[in-house]
């Protein structure tokens, strides 16, 4: 962003305020997420930045939070990342069938009441969670569901779908429908070209919808609240009730493997959206 | 097709018209049946529930089916003086029943958020009739009346009497500090007790300046990664991603952990000399955490838009706007901002749809002046367990959300939302 030499001194400040103003929403956008790190390390029982941490004595840190974390008698964390993995999995798996299948008559341009239905299978995406949740309860007490891993899956399928929906359809959006036809008229049968063509090429959106929708059910605290029993919990469920009650710094040793989770997340659904971008010939 | 022109058929006889059209329908429903396994599940456990929020929101069936008889005499009744032996006669039976039922209880606590003190003398009769202490062969007005002075005064009759519809708006009513009046019309709550409204505009007035922050903050930014060559964009668009991967509760803790008293941000203040080490400023558990958090966590899905619609604006019209005289601010403002409009409108509506339904962050970095309309819902769906009034509430509030996603859907179109 080099200024050619040029540039009068009024646009030369206006530029360096601009990069400054650049500089400090970087900084507030990603900073937050550092403090977590070093204080996870902590060889205290407080949440802040003590003496010892300042001046970088290695006494000042430690592992203990992380071996609370894991060996911690009391400590739920266990069962909480057994759950969520569980949940998250098979919502994911749910949500990529009924999604990709929904995405795939959407895009047909024979699909009547095109807008609406398409609204509609968006709509938990934008209708506030704390509506979703209590609707979802209702639901879920009445065919008791409420309180079992079937429910929160549900629940989570319902969420995860418009992930799914959203990103497959983008990926059909440049899909050149000739090749299905080409298959046909050489005799394959429709299942067989979906395994065959259709789904190879449309694979990175299928696989980074179902990352949202893991994402999205990995971190959902607000429908499991009202859905989960003692013996569903989450760990967002336990987060929520660790920062409500008592901030122990075993709570950032799980948010540091979370960042740590996010992170590579992050990376393969970058991967991910780079080829399939490549492969509908976008370049930038 | 005109009669003149010979139709043409298919090499089967049938007309191509119909032979198209029955193709037309078979793919037609072939599309369908792939959206129909996903549409049906969202039916029955999404769009059912929350229709049946509505029905619960309104339904009043509960006493009417507990008073069925009563309410049929009172039909006659005009309501102005105290009802006539029939009305009386009716609701001792109603109760007798109700008694046997042992529901008497429930009676007693739907009529009292009626009118207060109808719980205590729906138990003083209930123990004259546990007893066989009415006598059903003379008046029993007269016996009903002699209970408690207040069973003679013509208002509780009203109350009852405005029990009788199946179905009540008073929980919206309530929703927007109102209530039924005692002659059925609505009244308002006393001003130091208008908790609701306060918690509406607070809502609105919270996402509406969290919407303008992260315009404010994402505008540069979304700019400057369109404009940057790819390598360095690239990484810079990590900084916008990594938050928006992250736990919304890594998130939350992390903004605990730097507004809190003795967190980092005051250290920062203390050590600059803005404020003195033992005048901290509060920073957490009010308004000002709400802001701050609400607005970095919600911040990237005003990039993610902007983004996407800055990066299809060629720097060549930026060129030409200058090349034919405009300053950089009157080529900025006259061509680039115009055509940004379509981005900022998509992430502008994104970002208050989210934050107006807010509960997660104002609930745990709020406090009480920080706290947000869900916050309302699930305190009552958790803690009074008046499931029907937050049933209410949401549907209030989804209301005020479908219609900005009705707009956004006319202005943007949901299959134009961008993810990542």
């Amino acid at each position: 962003m080099a200024l050619p030499s040029y540039t009068e001194t009024r646009y030369r400040i206006w530029h360096y305020f601009y990069i400054a103003i650049c500089t400090f929403v970087f900084f507030f956008l990603i900073a937050p997420l550092f403090v977590i790190f070093p204080l996870s390390f902590n060889a205290e029982e407080f949440l802040v930045f003590s003496e010892g941490m300042k001046n970088l004595d290695p006494d000042a840190f430690s592992l203990r939070w992380y071996e609370d974390m894991i060996y911690g008698t009391k400590n739920p964390w266990g069962l909480a990342a057994k759950n969520s993995f569980i949940i998250a999995i098979f919502a994911t798996i749910g949500s990529i069938i009924l999604g990709t299948l929904a995405a795939l008559g959407l895009s047909s341009r024979h699909m009547p009441y095109k807008g609406i239905i398409m609204a509609t299978l968006i709509s938990p995406m934008i209708v506030p969670l704390i509506i979703s949740g209590v609707a979802i309860f209702f639901f879920m007490a009445k065919v008791g569901l409420a309180a079992t891993h079937t429910g929160i899956v549900l629940a989570h399928i319902i969420l995860g779908t418009p992930f799914v929906v959203i990103t497959v359809t983008a990926t059909l959006s440049g899909f050149d429908h000739s090749v299905t036809r080409a298959a046909a008229s050489l005799g394959s049968n429709p299942v067989n070209t979906f395994m065959k063509i259709t789904l190879p090429l449309i694979l990175p959106g299928v696989i980074s919808g179902g990352l949202f929708a893991f994402v999205t059910s990995f971190d959902e605290v607000v429908v499991v609240l009202f859905l989960a029993g003692l013996e569903n919990t989450t760990i967002p469920i336990q987060m929520w009730t660790g920062l409500r009650e008592q901030l122990s710094p075993t709570i950032l040793a799980v948010a540091t493997c979370l960042i740590i989770l996010s992170t590579l997340i992050l990376i393969s659904a970058e991967l991910l959206r780079r080829r399939s971008e490549r492969l509908r010939g976008i370049n930038r | 097709m005109s009669s003149e022109t010979k139709q043409i058929l298919t090499t089967d006889g049938i007309p191509l018209e119909v032979s198209l059209k029955k193709a037309e329908k078979k793919n037609k429903i072939k599309a369908f049946l792939l959206v129909a396994p996903l549409l049906l599940f969202l039916i029955i456990t999404y769009v059912f529930p929350i229709g049946e929020m509505f029905s619960r929101s309104i339904d009043d069936k509960m006493i009417t089916n507990m008073l069925p008889k009563t309410f049929k005499e009172m039909e006659k009744w005009d309501g102005k003086e105290l009802p006539p032996e029939d009305v009386f006669k009716a609701f001792y039976y109603d109760f007798k029943l109700l008694v046997e039922k042992q529901e008497h209880g429930k009676l007693g606590q739907r009529l009292n958020k009626e009118k207060n003190g109808f719980n205590s003398i729906t138990k003083k009769l209930f123990r004259q009739v546990k007893r066989n202490k009415i006598d059903e062969g003379i008046s029993i007005k007269e016996q009903i009346m002699k209970v408690h002075k207040r069973w003679r005064n013509v208002e509780y009759w009203q109350a009852i009497k405005r029990t009788a519809p199946p179905y009540t708006l008073a929980k919206y009513l309530k929703g927007m500090d109102m209530y039924y009046g005692a002659d059925g019309s609505i009244a308002q709550v006393d001003e130091d007790r208008r908790i609701h409204r306060i918690l509406w505009l607070r809502t609105l007035e919270i996402a509406f300046f969290v919407t303008l922050f992260c315009f404010l903050m994402g505008y540069p930014i979304a700019h400057l990664l369109a404009t940057l060559p790819m390598k360095y964009s690239n990484l810079l668009m990590i900084c916008v991603l990594l938050p928006f991967w992250t736990s919304l509760l890594v998130r939350t803790a992390s903004w605990m952990i730097l507004l809190q008293q003795q967190g980092v941000v005051n250290d920062f203040f203390v050590m600059i000399g803005l404020v003195a080490d033992d005048s901290r400023p509060e920073m957490m558990y009010n308004k000002v955490g709400t802001y701050v958090a609400m607005t970095q966590i919600l911040l990237p899905f005003m990039v993610l838009p902007l983004y996407s619609v800055m990066k299809t604006i060629s720097p060549s019209l930026m060129r030409a706007g200058k090349s034919l005289g405009g300053t950089p601010f009157v080529a900025f403002w006259k061509v680039y901002f115009p055509l940004t409009i379509p981005g900022i409108g998509a992430g502008c509506l994104l970002v208050f749809i989210l934050a107006i339904g807010y509960y997660i962050t104002p609930a745990l970095v709020g406090g009480a002046s920080g706290t947000l309309i869900s916050n309302q819902i699930a305190f009552h769906m958790k803690q009074t367990l008046d499931w029907s009034f937050a049933s209410a509430m949401g549907l209030m509030l989804l209301t005020g959300v479908l219609v900005i996603y009705w707009i956004y859907n006319k202005l943007v179109g949901v299959d134009n939302i961008k993810l990542g």
